[in-house]
């Protein structure tokens, strides 16, 4: 984008923008800036009820400090008049939220049946012994977190691996060096 | 990726003609390929007149059901008393099926010109496309899709000039399978858990919001807009009676050449397999393949020879699901391949029926012990259990889901089963 004005927007969109991604802009409070007063508001616009704007919102705190905190729960509780308890009910039903830090570069390989019956198991240990990840946890240098993920849609490019907002397919054992180069 | 592989039996419909070709992606790109040209025509159209055209071509539902869409768009009201809404699931997280990631991310004007065809039918005033999180790339091309059909015209406020408006939204899901599921889906878009709800009351009675609602999957939309620009006869030179026109079909697992082939309903499962996708690499035998997607039962290599349609893959003792074949080869340890399977299922139900919550966790349970020698003989019977305590007896279908895998896995395959238990 460089030093183009960047577009506000579209309300349609506002439900969509990726919320595991690389770059993190943190913040404490979401909706005290006018970007996270605008995002909550084009997806309020989007439903007749407010309840509804709870999973997009719960992607924008993830989006702006890669994870959702007890504090980013109570704030969006507070808007859409839910109680802190609901959203974390919410909140923990879905994988893909973070409830806790995770390392800047979340790694999900899939070890479903189709990636299962290619190299999947060994895909998966080879990213945890590049990176010296144990499964689940943030590596010490901050960087990587590498989980086993369910099927990804990815099936016929097995292996397929998800790193933040990324599609990384047909993986081997072999490729991980590289596409651990790749990441910053 | 069907594309670049192209065979004999491939039909390139609209449905994946552009597959591959970025220029579908933008509006500019789309309309040189002939895009938006049905919805013009929608526009002047009676709403039962489209759900009549759609009724005739015989299409079904996409996502796995079958159930005909026509005649799921004519149970919503005819005379709206308040809001009504179409949500497409673009939720595709059914181990197997990767065939709405390749319309999202390469024919995204298709669908939307899809969804507002189907809304324009059933009047509704705002259609949700909920995508899956995870399905990142894809949604972000088809958010700059909607973003676009507003600028041109095609979506909003008085559409094409017609004086008819609809609003179109990307609806991020956040990693829960059940939210595939029609009343999971419902839930999650509302800012629940993706918890199901048992039916009645059905969704064209009180659906999202409480209002009614139709749920279609993105291929079943993305199917519209060429049926209702060439008729309904025109699609059902394709397939079955029972099951016209074409399907795609994603084929994973132990291939040559694995991908999303649009090709005919009836088309013969073994011609899928072995002509299309080339068959076993390495000149490995096939051993089993699971043909609709994990959900569906396992066929022996023996057992291909069937009809590739809804009425043919019921009669070969399985399912068309969403036409996803899972292909096993000879090296395959069918215990392994099925306790990933009950792995998922465990992982993914919502925990609210019992039968599911605790069946589906206590069957990848059993089948771990099995898969490292530690299974008894009575494991088995038990398993055999389990799958009939969790058939037809909770909310959905996801119980039952790991059921038909796994009967059919123990019938067919039991001798290794029987072999890792006696070890």
């Amino acid at each position: 984008m460089g030093d183009q004005v960047k577009k506000p927007l579209h309300p349609a969109a506002a439900s969509s923008q990726p919320f595991q991604v690389t770059d993190l802009r943190p913040t404490e409070r979401l909706f005290d800036d006018p970007e996270g007063r605008d995002r909550l508001d084009k997806a309020l616009s989007r439903y007749p009820e407010k309840r509804a704007a709870l999973l997009p919102m719960l992607g924008y705190a993830q989006e702006r400090n890669g994870w959702v905190s007890d504090e980013n729960m109570a704030e969006i509780a507070g808007e859409l008049d839910l109680t802190p308890a609901y959203v974390r009910s919410v909140a923990t039903f879905y994988t893909m939220y973070n409830k806790h830090p995770v390392g800047r570069h979340l790694i999900q390989v899939c070890t479903c049946i189709s990636c299962h019956l290619d190299e999947a198991e060994e895909v998966f240990q080879r990213f945890l012994s590049e990176t010296g990840a144990r499964a689940g946890e943030v590596s010490e240098d901050g960087k990587y977190t590498v989980i086993e993920a369910e099927c990804l849609g990815a099936c016929g490019f097995a292996t397929a691996v998800q790193i933040n907002d990324r599609y990384f397919e047909n993986v081997t054992p072999e490729k991980v060096p590289a596409i651990l180069d790749e990441l910053d | 990726m069907g594309y670049p592989y192209s065979h004999d039996l491939e039909v390139g419909t609209q449905l994946s003609r552009h597959f591959g070709d970025e220029r579908a992606r933008t509006l500019e790109g789309w309309k040189g390929l002939g895009g938006y040209a049905t919805l013009p025509k929608a526009l002047e159209m009676d709403p039962d007149a489209i759900t009549e055209v759609v009724k005739n071509s015989g299409l079904r539902g996409r996502g796995g059901a079958g159930f005909p869409t026509g005649v799921k768009w004519s149970f919503m009201p005819k005379e709206p008393n308040g809001a009504h809404y179409l949500c497409c699931n673009a939720d595709e997280s059914e181990p197997g099926a990767f065939k709405d990631r390749e319309i999202l991310r390469w024919v995204p004007h298709l669908l939307i010109e899809g969804c507002l065809i189907a809304a324009r039918a059933i009047r509704a005033e705002h259609v949700y496309i909920y995508v899956r999180g995870e399905f990142f790339p894809f949604s972000a091309i088809l958010r700059d899709a909607v973003v676009e059909a507003y600028e041109g015209g095609y979506a909003g406020e008085d559409i094409l000039g017609s004086g008819w408006s609809c609003d179109v939204t990307v609806h991020l899901g956040a990693g829960a399978y059940i939210a595939g599921e029609e009343t999971g889906l419902m839930s999650s878009l509302m800012g629940g858990r993706a918890e199901p709800w048992i039916k009645p009351p059905f969704p064209a009675q009180s659906g999202a919001f409480g209002r009614p609602t139709t749920v279609n999957n993105v291929e079943t939309l993305a199917a519209v807009p060429m049926i209702v620009a060439e008729g309904a006869d025109w699609y059902r030179q394709w397939g079955t009676d029972k099951s016209p026109g074409t399907k795609l079909w994603c084929c994973s697992g132990h291939l040559e050449r694995p991908g999303t082939y649009e090709l005919p309903l009836g088309v013969n499962l073994r011609d899928v397999i072995y002509e299309v996708c080339g068959g076993a690499p390495n000149g490995k035998k096939i051993k089993a393949v699971i043909p609709g997607g994990s959900s569906t039962a396992m066929l022996t290599d023996d057992e291909l020879d069937c009809s590739g349609c809804y009425e043919g893959m019921a009669e070969a003792g399985s399912a068309l699901g969403t036409a996803s074949p899972i292909v096993m080869n000879e090296d395959t340890s069918i215990v392994s391949a099925m306790r990933r399977i009950a792995q998922f299922y465990a992982h993914e139900s919502c925990g609210q029926c019992v039968q599911c919550r605790e069946g589906t966790s206590w069957t990848a349970k059993i089948l771990h012990r099995i898969e490292v020698g530690e299974g008894t003989a009575e494991d088995l019977d038990t398993l055999y259990h389990l799958c009939v305590q969790m058939t037809g007896r909770t909310i959905c279908p996801l119980a039952d889901s790991v059921v038909f895998p796994l009967v059919s896995s123990l019938d067919k395959f039991k001798d290794e089963y029987e072999a890792l238990i006696k070890r």
